[in-house]
């Protein structure tokens, strides 16, 4: 059931590494500089965020082409990010501006851009993978030839609508990836509490469908399974269960006190398992990058996101008249 | 007495049940070590352990339809739905399941269950955590659906919710949870069917739900300074709905205003201005009964969009005013 190791992705060029890095630490500014803006009292509502869990959200996305499709999740910045998406759109977002993704209409939880082919986070959990199914289901009868990932966490495998769209999806052999980040707990209930094996890609066998786990904090892995997934879902060889390891690094939301949890356990994690961290020594031991240039990576990032915090906090508000708009098309 | 905020006397009304009735337990998502999504089961874990304080998968239809399974057969569950917007996954089995059986099998069964369930909006939590779907419950018949305002009225519509044989729905408000009020120590009940005058008045009825009937106390407040006096009634259960208070109430005051924080299309705001007008209270109306209701839309992140979507304590003075043609 797990994975086997990738036989050191050959097809990936030097450059798409540096750049997938880079929409790693871009998501892990971005990540940083919400939470900030959430502790000053700029953005409302709740946040989550998915710092820790980059390389799932850049790796399995980077194995996609433009026309492909996601659903996301209500951890759903990386994904948006991973995509393509404008970070000053995302948090002029959450900011509730009206040149946000939403028009300030959806925050955090209801980041869509479907022009790139994200068809939204979801404040449902497992909400999106009948929507998923769906997205793919118009691919196979237009034959437009893409594929769908749909993002979801450890718990949404207890929801029936996971249940119900893997075996739909099955049965009609449609071209959609179910991509499980399981980052060990759903809020405050650890997986291994809630469900009763030992790993969630098996629940694919009752479908028919193949299931890999592999690890979450490897971009690349991830990478190379998603590959594999995409090509068999694009020559109508149906969909795909992959379980991603991985783990959150903050809290569920806004306020947790993290007491399903200990601070060793989170350690253990943050030093030894930072898809970031390892990524980036895998990167400059293979001699792809250097220190310096990681460095002004980093900083390249920290002035891209600080312009991006610039134009969300002076984008105006959305009109009174825009509370009556787009209810029907 | 003391003061105490309403998720505190929530949790109070269970732990004191669970205390004297062992059939009483509690399941949901994340009630545990967490505390629940807004900490109503705070401590819970700690005083009951995981056997009545069940922690469970996210599985709304399931957990909702075992805790009915579980009534049927003997037990009095209490299910923590977190937001009230999932009961959209657990609907099959909350209205094609427990509302019926005991209709369906002639009177053999009984499903002494309590969903207890936040609603409302003002939280920027947007489209898919802020809904007031209670007129979907309210239609239902074989449900009770109880939306208390207070914390007191809470811990004791709640204790009754959980004493009754039947199932009942019990909508909490998110913005209610921090409120303080003076809440007896000791277990007691109020019955469920039983409004409550929150304010007396002579001018005009407003018959306002959960949250709505704090604004309405506001907004009493600033028309009593133009010498408008309203009386505030609270149904506090809309089934069964306490007609008799709010007739007797509009044949004093002869005009009558409902006012409640979901969508006003379709909404139980409707059921209970109907109610009036076929009452015996509509040869002594002199205005037409009102209503004031959320906007049609979905609830919106934006910060002033959300309170645009729904009744403020000004729309209330405004509306009150336009009735008595003072505006
Ligand atoms: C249907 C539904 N039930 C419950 C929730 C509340 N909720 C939001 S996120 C969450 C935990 C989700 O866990 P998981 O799927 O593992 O994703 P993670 O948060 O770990 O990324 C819960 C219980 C919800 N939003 N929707
Ligand atoms: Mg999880």
């Amino acid at each position: 059931m797990t994975g086997k190791k990738t036989k050191g992705s050959q097809d990936i060029t030097p450059e798409k590494k540096v750049e997938m890095l880079e929409q790693m630490i871009v998501i892990r500014h971005f990540e940083q500089k919400v939470e900030q803006m959430f502790m000053q009292g700029k953005i409302h509502g709740t946040m989550h965020l998915c710092t820790g869990q980059e390389a799932t959200a850049v790796g399995a996305i980077g194995a996609l082409e433009a026309k492909d499709k996601i659903t996301s999740t209500h951890r759903g910045h990386g994904h948006c990010i991973a995509k393509g998406s404008d970070i000053g759109r995302m948090l002029a977002e959450l900011l509730a501006k009206e040149t946000g993704y939403c028009k300030g209409k959806g925050g955090s939880m209801h980041i869509a851009d479907l022009d790139l082919g994200n068809l939204g986070a979801n404040g449902i959990v497992a909400g999106g993978h009948p929507l998923a199914t769906g997205a793919a289901l118009t691919s196979k009868m237009k034959k437009l030839g893409y594929v769908v990932i749909c993002f979801f966490g450890d718990g949404a495998s207890n929801e029936g609508s996971f249940h119900e769209s893997l075996n739909l999806a099955a049965v009609w052999d449609l071209p959609v990836i179910f991509f499980c980040e399981n980052n060990e707990y759903a809020m405050s209930g650890p997986i291994k509490e809630m469900i009763n094996i030992e790993h969630i890609s098996q629940r694919a066998s009752s479908y028919g469908m193949p299931g890999v786990t592999i690890n979450g904090s490897d971009v690349l892995e991830v990478y190379e399974a998603t590959k594999e997934a995409a090509e068999r879902a694009r020559s109508g060889q149906g969909p795909t269960l992959i379980e991603a390891k991985t783990y959150r690094f903050k809290g569920h939301s806004r306020a947790d006190a993290r007491k399903y949890r200990t601070r060793e356990e989170e350690k253990e994690w943050i030093t030894k398992k930072d898809p970031i961290a390892l990524f980036k020594k895998s990167l400059i031991d293979e001699g792809v990058l250097s220190e310096e240039k990681a460095q002004a990576i980093e900083d390249q990032v920290q002035s891209f996101v600080e312009k991006a915090q610039g134009f969300a906090e002076n984008s105006p508000e959305p009109s009174p008249e825009s509370l009556q708009e787009d209810v029907y098309a | 007495m003391r003061e105490i905020t309403y998720a505190e006397s929530v949790r109070e009304a269970m732990s004191q049940v669970m205390r004297a009735d062992e059939d009483v337990f509690i399941l949901g998502e994340d009630i545990g070590i967490y505390g629940g999504a807004f900490g109503v089961t705070n401590g819970m874990l700690d005083e009951f352990g995981p056997e009545r304080v069940r922690t469970t998968p996210i599985s709304e239809a399931a957990i909702t339809g075992c805790a009915i399974g579980a009534a049927m057969t003997g037990m009095r569950p209490i299910l923590e739905l977190q937001f009230s917007d999932f009961i959209t996954i657990a609907t099959d089995q909350i209205v094609n399941q427990a509302a019926k059986l005991r209709y369906m099998y002639g009177g053999k069964a009984s499903v002494p269950v309590v969903i207890r369930t936040p609603a409302g909006s003002g939280a920027g939590l947007a489209a898919q955590h802020s809904q007031s779907l209670e007129a979907w419950m309210a239609h239902i018949p074989g449900l009770k659906v109880i939306q208390p305002s207070t914390p007191s009225d809470a811990k004791g519509l709640l204790k009754a919710a959980i004493e009754d044989n039947n199932p009942v729905m019990f909508y909490e408000h998110k913005l209610l949870y921090g409120m303080k009020g003076d809440v007896a120590e000791d277990s007691y009940t109020i019955p469920i069917g039983v409004a409550d005058v929150k304010k007396e008045g002579t001018d005009l009825t407003v018959v306002a739900t959960s949250i709505m009937v704090h604004k309405t106390l506001e907004a009493a407040e600033e028309l009593g300074k133009e010498n408008i006096h309203i009386e505030v009634i609270d149904p506090r259960t809309l089934v069964p709905l306490d007609e008799e208070t709010i007739i007797k109430s509009v044949l004093k005051t002869r005009r009558a205003l409902v006012v409640t924080e979901a969508v006003k299309r379709g909404g139980y705001g409707a059921e209970i201005a109907s109610m009036i007008g076929e009452s015996e209270a509509f040869d002594f109306l002199d205005a037409p009964v009102s209503r004031l209701g959320g906007v049609d839309t979905p609830m919106p992140y934006n910060p002033t969009l959300e309170k645009m979507a729904v009744p403020q304590v000004g729309d209330i003075v405004q509306k009150v005013r336009e009735m008595l043609n003072r505006a």
